[in-house]
């Protein structure tokens, strides 16, 4: 790919928030959209003399990100300083690992376009933390929310082997479920979970020089990232062609304009003035410690897909919908394992269910659904109990809690199947109706819709259609 | 022995990173002292250590970490409190130049 003459080369940088509960290096809550300033304390307010320790659930979410990218995980690490000045970063510092990182040499297979597969090398993840939140005032003062301030964040390295903006993008999607499905985060675009620094350099072809790099930093959105790639393929090649030359600088990408423009003519690393973190104290990660986080780690996206294909006999597109969260995905193979029908519960899923969450605004885990009743609404259906038309408000009911069975017995919801019950009823209509049985002898089928009708009626609709329908048809020929 | 120097834009520069502003006075002053202490590495340096392990932690106290449980000490008011300005509970500074941080 590349722009005229040039070839792309594109290296990403992505941070990822974890959900973990508490920050890295304080026991300060890890929650987003609290009260400003709420969830801190000294540490976070980098105070002299605090001694912070490093949460072990974030060493263990970072061990995870490593394995499912998989990289090989660091058997030493520890922690260095990155210095730099700025109001919502109170320490002056921050803590990160740039000579031990994580996790290193990994890669991702990210399935392009046209549908070939290409793998990106990833050269490093290091776990460090994030910094607070300025809003810029327009009275000349920035306000500082230190909530956010210490949130364990995963960085991912990437090598520069994407070669175009689609890459990049197709990169970043599927970067982000494969953190999914590590539990590690949500990865929330909208909450800015998930944030890209973008690398990007144009030279000619053939040349085994890589070109100047520009640097955007922390795009919270994919469709961003493709766009500022786009522009800045163009800016650069055109520079390049009139013989100018790129400066290592740094730009921000303006959406309005979908342009990027100039912030600042990089520093060096060396400004960093990166020096080993003499208050906290190395760690040690054996083979035991892996294989026990290894243990933990859900299944992957992927994994999952193949399961539902090729064993449970779900639709490929079916097994895409089921897997764009984790949570879904989960709650799909708890519901099948409390011995609902795949299929029909599949369906309900990607349909009633999500029409559900989309029109109240909800996730999944904000409803009052659990497994053990959808399963237990869709045996009712299987085995005949109720019929899919009752099922809708067996439906509504168990998506606010209610036990489905309980329900529909409560709410006289229960298909009437009992054919000594449903015989008789069959007898009464047919002695009352001696010219539908004429009718239907001399071939007309409608005289059977009538006396379905009819039957259906008697039973206030609870009449099971299937074993009615088959009854009467028995019963008309006896006669 | 060759001598460490370091040069007065050096100084500056770094003086820079650490948002300090030094006159002429004090960066030949900062320049010579600097340039001293820079000199006692250089002595530092003539022991052999090529075989020796860097030193990056002198806590023999590996894998001291916390469990991944939230603890709220509740003391936002408290940092308020010492912050130079606030507002509505955010901390409140000048403002922040385009461009300029992480």
């Amino acid at each position: 790919m590349g722009t005229g003459n040039f070839e792309t080369t594109i290296g990403l940088e992505v941070h990822v928030e974890m959900q973990t509960n508490s920050k890295l290096l304080s026991p300060s809550p890890v929650h987003y959209g609290d009260e400003p300033n709420t969830n801190t304390n000294v540490i976070d307010f980098g105070y002299p003399g605090v001694l912070p320790v490093a949460n072990k659930g974030a060493l263990e979410y970072g061990m995870r990100v490593a394995l499912a990218l998989n990289a090989k995980v660091s058997p030493f690490i520890r922690w260095d300083r990155k210095n730099y000045f700025y109001p919502d970063n109170p320490k002056a510092y921050q803590t990160t690992q740039s000579q031990t990182p994580i996790g290193t040499n990994g890669y991702l297979d990210v399935t392009l376009t046209d549908g070939t597969v290409k793998r990106i090398r990833i050269k490093e993840m290091h776990v460090e933390e994030d910094a607070g939140k300025n809003t810029h005032g327009s009275d000349g003062y920035s306000y500082v929310d230190l909530n956010r301030q210490g949130t364990p964040l995963i960085e991912i390295v990437s090598e520069p082997d994407i070669a175009s903006p689609d890459e990049a993008y197709a990169y970043l999607e599927q970067l982000r479920q494969v953190i999914l499905f590590t539990g590690v985060s949500e990865a929330k675009m909208q909450e800015g979970q998930m944030r890209a620094d973008v690398n990007v350099s144009l030279r000619p072809f053939g040349s085994d020089q890589y070109g100047t790099k520009v640097e955007m930093k922390n795009i919270n959105s994919f469709n961003y990232v493709r766009n500022a790639l786009i522009f800045e393929e163009k800016r650069q090649a055109e520079v390049l062609r009139s013989g100018g030359i790129i400066q290592q600088e740094t730009r921000r990408y303006d959406e309005p304009t979908k342009s990027t423009i100039l912030m600042r003519v990089k520093e060096g690393a060396d400004d960093y003035r990166y020096f080993p973190e003499p208050d906290l104290a190395p760690v040690v990660i054996n083979q035991e410690w892996v294989a026990e986080v290894a243990e933990n780690l859900p299944k992957s996206a992927d994994s999952r897909r193949k399961h539902y294909v090729d064993e449970l006999g779900i639709e490929p597109y079916d097994a895409e919908v089921l897997t764009q969260t984790l949570a879904m995905s989960d709650f799909y193979d708890a519901t099948v394992a409390a011995g609902a029908d795949p299929k029909r519960t599949a369906n309900y899923l990607i349909g009633d269910v999500n029409a559900y969450m989309n029109k109240n605004q909800v996730e999944l885990q904000e409803t009052r659904l659990t497994p053990e009743h959808l399963a237990g609404m869709i045996k009712l259906i299987e085995d005949g109990t109720i019929s899919t038309k009752q099922a809708k408000q067996v439906f509504e009911a168990i998506m606010i809690g209610e036990e489905p069975e309980t329900f529909a017995k409560k709410n006289g919801l229960v298909q009437l199947s009992d054919p000594d019950l449903l015989l008789g009823w069959i007898t009464e209509v047919l002695d009352n109706n001696p010219q539908s049985i004429e009718d239907f002898k001399g071939g007309k089928d409608r005289a059977t819709g009538y006396l379905i009708g009819q039957l259906m009626k008697m039973s206030k609709g609870q009449a099971n259609p299937g074993v009615l329908n088959k009854l009467l048809l028995s019963e008309l020929k006896k006669r | 022995m060759a001598e460490t120097t370091i040069t007065r834009d050096e100084v500056a520069h770094v003086a820079g990173l650490a948002k300090l502003a030094f006159n002429d006075v004090e960066l030949d002053q900062f320049t010579t002292q600097l340039g001293d202490i820079l000199n006692i590495f250089d002595t530092l340096s003539e022991v052999e250590t090529s075989d020796v392990e860097p030193t990056y932690s002198v806590t023999e106290n590996v894998n001291h970490l916390r469990e991944d449980v939230a603890n709220n000490w509740n003391q936002k008011q408290d940092l308020l409190n010492n912050a130079p300005l606030e507002a509505a509970d955010l901390i409140k500074v000048p403002a922040i130049l385009n461009g300029e941080g992480e």
